[in-house]
């Protein structure tokens, strides 16, 4: 009995040692990664646990435990606002829209570049088309501004020169939306190519020539060859911009807003913007956080579970 | 006999296509550019001129009055100061967190990494929103302060799985002989690890940069009332969006400027514009190629 105390006492030991002498080995990569997790905790897990604001009271300068709860008091009140239901539509309306246009075209504009002969010619489109993605959403929104302006801006100069009357672009709150959607295609239509060209330089040109030899023409290579080759890209990024359709930011919103159109602007990230922290309501605009960030979920294990059903694989 | 007629037949729709191909390109390529080229000309052009409108691409009364007006009585100068200085220290800081973080993740030995590895990870799913975020912001004191340029987007997991990734296709061996010679860690990714990762490091600090020139949203929402730490895309959004409602800013420096000369508030913001978007139009050509090659790295095993 004594010895095998002795006997496990010794092991415990050793094992010490070992943990000791690995932690003395390590110490580098201890040094090199522990002060960046702290951060990472601080700067993305404590928002986290800032949920809890979403079921208090929350006043400013109070420690943690004198908040008072309150429950679901804030989502009673955000489903019982117009204006809650307003944010959603825009969200979704501008989301689906930006889906469907921003989703499509990049794919067509993929095939159509790789279709390209010209060497040169290709990669000037290419170089050219990525450029406005590296402008920021403040340039982009002042230049859409410029040119659909009513004093001079090239869009009505057009309009006017096919004997129209010009359109207050930015003045017609109904335009709101589709101005959204297609500033954010100028701006990304050419970056979002990228993705979808490695995929279609992937194909096995071995394909093309076979589909060429039994007599498959430019359309039907491409419908035959090039859009099933890149099919699986195509369908993990569905799902996975399905589930970001909540998240579409408020950054262009924000920028391109003014207030004749400001009720067709507000996102859901707005309305928390505006009421959390431009009102003060803390536990308010943390609830619309939450609810978006549980609806988005929602969306994402959607999609998931139907592109599971339809391939038997996952996504995520 | 059948063969060429086919043949012929296959080879004049496919010169339609190239040709409606070749046209639609080259439409894509005039409404990607145009407007730039655009602005670039108005903000280069005499203001009681572009009044009169007719401006495409070329100026038609050059004029650097727009600029100068900028230059002496704007905060503009200061801001891009601003707008400069947290794109270098964001920029460097972010880069050698991450690289750290990556090659600590990229060392099979190493204990800690099957905790870290999802402990990252998870960051890439869930995050706390906007109130949360602002009020720890808040309460650590990093309101109205330079720090906050920096510290909360420094380490970003999806950079760090970018750069292990590009670490772990890397040959064990090289770093296995130095291990031998008795270096430790941080001497292997200093000396071995950097200059392989060369690449991957040069798109990631061209992502980071990028971010943190355009980025407003932080200058907005903390540093707001704080002058001094304005940044350039802060200052051109103020502008813009006061000049589409009224005269605000631009109004402001167009009065400053009609002492000594006339320019409208609509020239000084073609001028801002172009300030701001320079910088990237410089660099842009060169290190094109890095973006792409980082942004199919990342599509790929992210």
């Amino acid at each position: 009995m004594k010895a095998l105390n002795i006997l496990c006492r010794k092991k415990e030991y050793q094992n010490k040692r070992t943990w000791l002498q690995k932690l003395k080995d390590q110490k580098y990569l201890y040094v090199m990664s522990l002060p960046f997790v702290l951060m990472v905790f601080v700067f993305s897990y404590i928002p986290i646990w800032g949920w809890s604001i979403a079921f208090q009271d929350y006043k400013l300068g109070l420690p943690f435990w004198e908040q008072s709860w309150v429950g679901f008091k804030h989502f009673i009140t955000m489903f019982q606002d117009d204006k809650f239901y307003t944010a959603l539509a825009n969200t979704f309306g501008m989301s689906m829209m930006g889906l469907l246009l921003g989703f499509t075209i990049p794919i067509i504009f993929a095939i159509l570049i790789n279709e390209l002969r010209h060497k040169l010619f290709k990669q000037t489109v290419q170089t050219i088309s990525y450029l406005p993605h590296f402008v920021s959403w403040v340039v982009v929104a002042g230049i859409v501004y410029k040119m659909l302006s009513t004093d001079s801006g090239p869009i009505n100069q057009l309009i006017q020169l096919f004997g129209g009357e010009p359109v207050q672009f930015m003045a017609k709150p109904e335009l709101f939306w589709g101005i959204v959607v297609l500033s954010d295609l100028w701006k990304e239509m050419g970056w979002n190519t990228i993705i979808f060209l490695a995929a279609v330089t992937a194909i096995d040109p071995a394909l093309y020539e076979a589909a060429k030899i039994d007599g498959a023409g430019r359309f039907r290579r491409i419908w035959h060859v090039t859009l099933p080759g890149i099919s699986n890209v195509i369908i993990v990024l569905l799902v996975l911009s399905i589930g970001n359709l909540m998240s579409i930011g408020f950054e262009k919103q924000f920028q391109l807003q003014n207030n004749v159109v400001a009720e067709k602007a507000m996102v859901l990230d707005l309305y928390a913007l505006v009421f959390g922290i431009g009102n003060r309501k803390f536990g308010f605009g943390a609830a619309i956080g939450v609810a978006k960030s549980v609806l988005s979920l929602i969306l994402l294990f959607t999609a998931n579970a139907l592109f599971k059903k339809q391939t038997g694989k996952s996504v995520m | 006999m059948m063969e060429p007629v086919i043949k012929i037949k296959g080879t004049s729709g496919e010169r339609i296509f190239d040709i409606v191909n070749n046209i639609i390109m080259t439409l894509i390529l005039i409404i990607t550019l145009y407007p730039f080229l655009n602005v670039l000309a108005l903000s280069f052009n005499s203001s009681m001129d572009s009044v009169k409108g007719g401006i495409t691409i070329f100026p038609r009364v050059f004029t650097l009055d727009n600029y100068i007006t900028i230059i002496k009585f704007g905060n503009i100068p200061r801001a891009f100061m601003i707008s400069v200085l947290r794109t270098f220290f964001g920029t460097t800081t972010s880069l050698i967190a991450c690289s750290m973080v990556a090659y600590a993740l990229s060392r099979k030995n190493f204990s800690f990494r099957k905790i870290l590895s999802p402990f990252l990870a998870i960051t890439l799913y869930v995050s706390g929103g906007l109130i949360p975020v602002f009020l720890l912001i808040r309460d650590i004191k990093l309101m109205n302060n330079f720090l906050v340029y920096i510290l909360p987007p420094m380490v970003n997991a999806f950079y760090i799985f970018m750069i292990r990734t590009y670490m772990d296709n890397l040959p064990e061996e090289l770093f296995e002989s130095a291990k031998m010679d008795g270096a430790n860690d941080f001497a292997i990714f200093y000396k071995i690890m950097m200059p392989l990762c060369k690449p991957v490091l040069a798109t990631i600090a061209l992502f980071i940069a990028v971010a943190q020139w355009n980025t407003w949203f932080d200058t907005y929402i903390y540093c707001g009332s704080k002058p001094e730490l304005s940044t350039l895309q802060y200052e051109l959004m103020k502008i813009l969006q006061n000049a589409q409602l009224t005269a605000g800013d631009a109004a402001v420096y167009a009065n400053q400027a009609m002492a000594i000369q006339t320019v409208t508030p609509d020239s000084i913001k073609m001028a801002i514009t172009i300030i701001t978007i320079t910088p990237i139009l410089v660099v842009y050509p060169f290190l094109q190629g890095y973006f792409v090659e980082g942004m199919t790295l990342g599509a790929v095993k992210g």
